[in-house]
């Protein structure tokens, strides 16, 4: 039998295939011979192979190898085929039993170890999603594959380990290799969140109450201000406010940072909702995602299901800002490149900080501004029109005051805020579930409008506004979502004329919006 | 002569009987000419073989048979037209075949033998 085969999986963005790899040994003189679109990085995968087989006491045939990855079309980069090459190849060299259904992902070391890929939980899941469950991983990469449901996931240290357990001769296995994963990364206890807490604002009674409000409703966030007036503090405390992600969220979550980060032995679910905060000079491939060859994805998908923080967000590109308008809408990405389409999930939270002008004093009577009027229309400009039709809640953050600033310590922590918000979510939920829907920033005007209109009693002030053209009709929607999700903060069935008016009052940088 | 001549030497007259043990016929060996050296041209039936003879004393430095990249394939083949030209034969069925001899001196030397290679 000089034909071995096993399985592996290919990522394409955050969607897996099956990879079926093949080997062949031919009775011609020594090559190793690697078919179906490898990258460099898999190239390189033959040098890898020899050297740990033969360091682990198996070494590879001396005679013409072929090996070939199935199907051929499909782009395959890395170095997490290695594993499964090497033992479709011992296979066909009948140094080993036939591995059945079973998939390999882990890149080899020359000393015959394996090592840990990125991406491991959404090549699990695939897999699993494929109707194979049988999964042998490098031990580091173990914790993280076992995260997946229905999983048989096996993990091992060494190539000789592996070898034996599918029917190598020990008497030539280098068994007592026992690496140590040591110097890889280790877990990083904080990564949970040690979200800084809001008892550390002072003062900013309508900005606290305006950032529980956003995440209540997952509304997205304008905050304008002066430089110094907290904007940035305010908003790096909306993501300890959110509730715990649900299994499926932290999983979708889990597996956007599986595939960005480093691999390391700290696996476990992200349970709480990222945070990213990208710097204002990025590229657009940076926010949305992209790259050579396969796309990778970017702030706005490591943000899903999180906050995507732009401080100064009038110094980003135009072209960068309004790339996020799609995913705003369909909570999705789809990245074209060279060697294929990737889709990356992007429903995120977006917080945008301004100042009012370049030189960031034209706030309150602004006599200290000396910037001319048209440098603050361009300014303020360059979030168009189109995106901020989409952030519900556009607020004016002023100076704290010395009296606010004074009265120190007093404020209210982020857990009861996130108590309550918690409170106002399992309402939405429950209104909104024959909707399909779970958050109020996702209920479409129709519904607003038809099956959730509100007496005309209480909206009368909103016709008014909308009457006299100070409103507009998307406008008005957007006061109705806050609105309830004012009213479901308040633990109201519906909301009321006050609630309607807060809302209204949340818009208070209307003038930015138009 | 250097031991590591020997060795190949050894190798090469192991190969003959080797190869005439298969029914071939040995015609020449160490045939020479400008371009390089056929270690040694035999008939097998109707085909020409042209034989490569590797031999070393351990793998340490590598299989025998790592030893023939594509460069020397190739030049096997033009020594194995240029063997037909010098004695004005027309020998169209014609091939390369490699032998690799493991001789460490202890036991029996191992003999491997690829037929009709590249």
């Amino acid at each position: 039998m000089a034909l071995g085969r096993t399985y592996s999986i290919a990522l394409v963005g955050l969607n897996g295939y099956i990879v079926e790899v093949e080997a062949d040994i031919g009775q011609t003189l020594p090559a190793f011979i690697l078919l179906g679109l490898p990258d460099a990085s898999l190239n390189e995968a033959k040098e890898r192979i020899r050297s740990a087989a033969k360091n682990s006491g198996i070494p590879l045939s001396r005679r013409k190898i072929t090996a070939n990855l199935i199907p051929a079309s499909l782009p395959k980069r890395g170095s997490g085929f290695d594993l499964a090459v090497t033992m479709a190849v011992l296979r066909a060299a009948n140094d080993i039993k036939p591995t059945g259904k079973t998939v390999f992902i882990a890149e080899l070391g020359l000393d015959g170890r394996l090592r840990p890929v990125r991406g491991i939980l959404p090549a699990v899941m695939a897999s699993v999603q494929a109707g194979y469950s049988d999964i042998v991983v490098a031990h580091a990469n173990l914790a993280e594959a076992a995260l997946v449901p229905g999983a048989n996931v096996r993990g091992y240290h060494t190539l000789a380990r592996l070898a034996l357990d599918f029917g190598a001769d020990p008497q030539e296995l280098a068994l007592d290799f026992e690496p140590d994963d040591s110097q890889l990364p280790a877990d990083e206890e904080e990564d949970d969140g040690i979200c800084p807490d809001m008892a550390d604002v002072s003062g900013q009674g309508d900005a606290r109450r305006a950032l529980e409000v956003a995440a209540a409703g997952a509304h997205h966030l304008l905050l304008m201000g002066p430089p110094g007036a907290g904007k940035t503090m305010l908003a790096e405390r909306l993501p300890g406010l959110l509730p715990d992600l649900a299994d499926h969220e932290a999983m979708e979550v889990t597996a956007i940072h599986s595939l960005c980060g480093l691999p390391s032995s700290s696996a476990r679910l992200l349970r709480r909702p990222p945070f990213e905060s990208p710097h204002h000079s990025a590229t657009a491939a940076a926010i949305i995602g992209g790259g050579s060859g396969l796309p990778r994805p970017g702030a706005a998908s490591r943000a899903h299901r999180g906050v995507l923080f732009l401080d100064e967000a009038p110094e980003y590109e135009r072209r960068v800002l309004d790339a996020l308008r799609q995913p705003l809408e369909s909570g999705e990405l789809v990245i074209h490149r060279s060697a294929g389409t990737a889709a990356y999930p992007a429903r995120f939270q977006l917080v945008l900080a301004a100042n009012p002008c370049p030189c960031g004093k034209a706030s309150g009577k602004g006599l200290d501004c000396t910037c001319t009027p048209m440098m603050r229309r361009r300014y303020l400009a360059r979030m168009s029109g189109p995106l901020l039709d989409r952030v519900d809640i556009q607020l004016q953050v002023d100076r704290v005051s010395l009296a606010e600033f004074g009265q120190g310590g007093a404020e209210e922590n982020t857990a009861s805020v996130a108590d309550r918000v918690r409170n106002a979510r399992g309402r939405q939920l429950e209104r909104l579930q024959p909707f399909g829907l779970e958050t109020n920033a996702q209920v479409p005007g129709r519904v607003l409008r038809g099956e959730l209109r509100l007496p005309a009693a209480s909206t009368r002030i909103l016709d008014h506004s909308l009457e006299r053209g100070v409103l507009t009709a998307r406008g008005y929607d957007r006061v109705l979502r806050l609105a309830w999700t004012m009213a479901d903060l308040g633990h109201r069935e519906r909301p009321d004329v006050n609630d309607i008016g807060q809302a209204l009052g949340l818009r208070q940088a209307a003038a930015v919006a138009a | 002569m250097k031991s590591k001549d020997l060795l190949g030497r050894r190798g090469e007259d192991l190969a003959t009987d080797y190869l005439e043990s298969l029914g071939m016929l040995v015609v020449e060996r160490n045939w020479r000419c400008t371009e390089g050296e056929i270690d040694i041209v035999a008939l097998d039936g109707d085909a020409l073989v042209i034989a490569e003879v590797k031999t070393r004393r351990s793998l340490d430095y590598g299989h025998p048979f790592e030893a023939v990249g594509p460069e020397k394939l190739a030049r096997l083949h033009r020594l194995g037209s240029a063997w037909c030209r010098d004695r004005e034969l027309r020998m169209p069925l014609r091939r390369v075949d490699v032998i690799a001899v493991l001789d460490d001196g202890g036991g029996e030397p191992v003999v491997e033998h690829l037929k009709g290679v590249g």
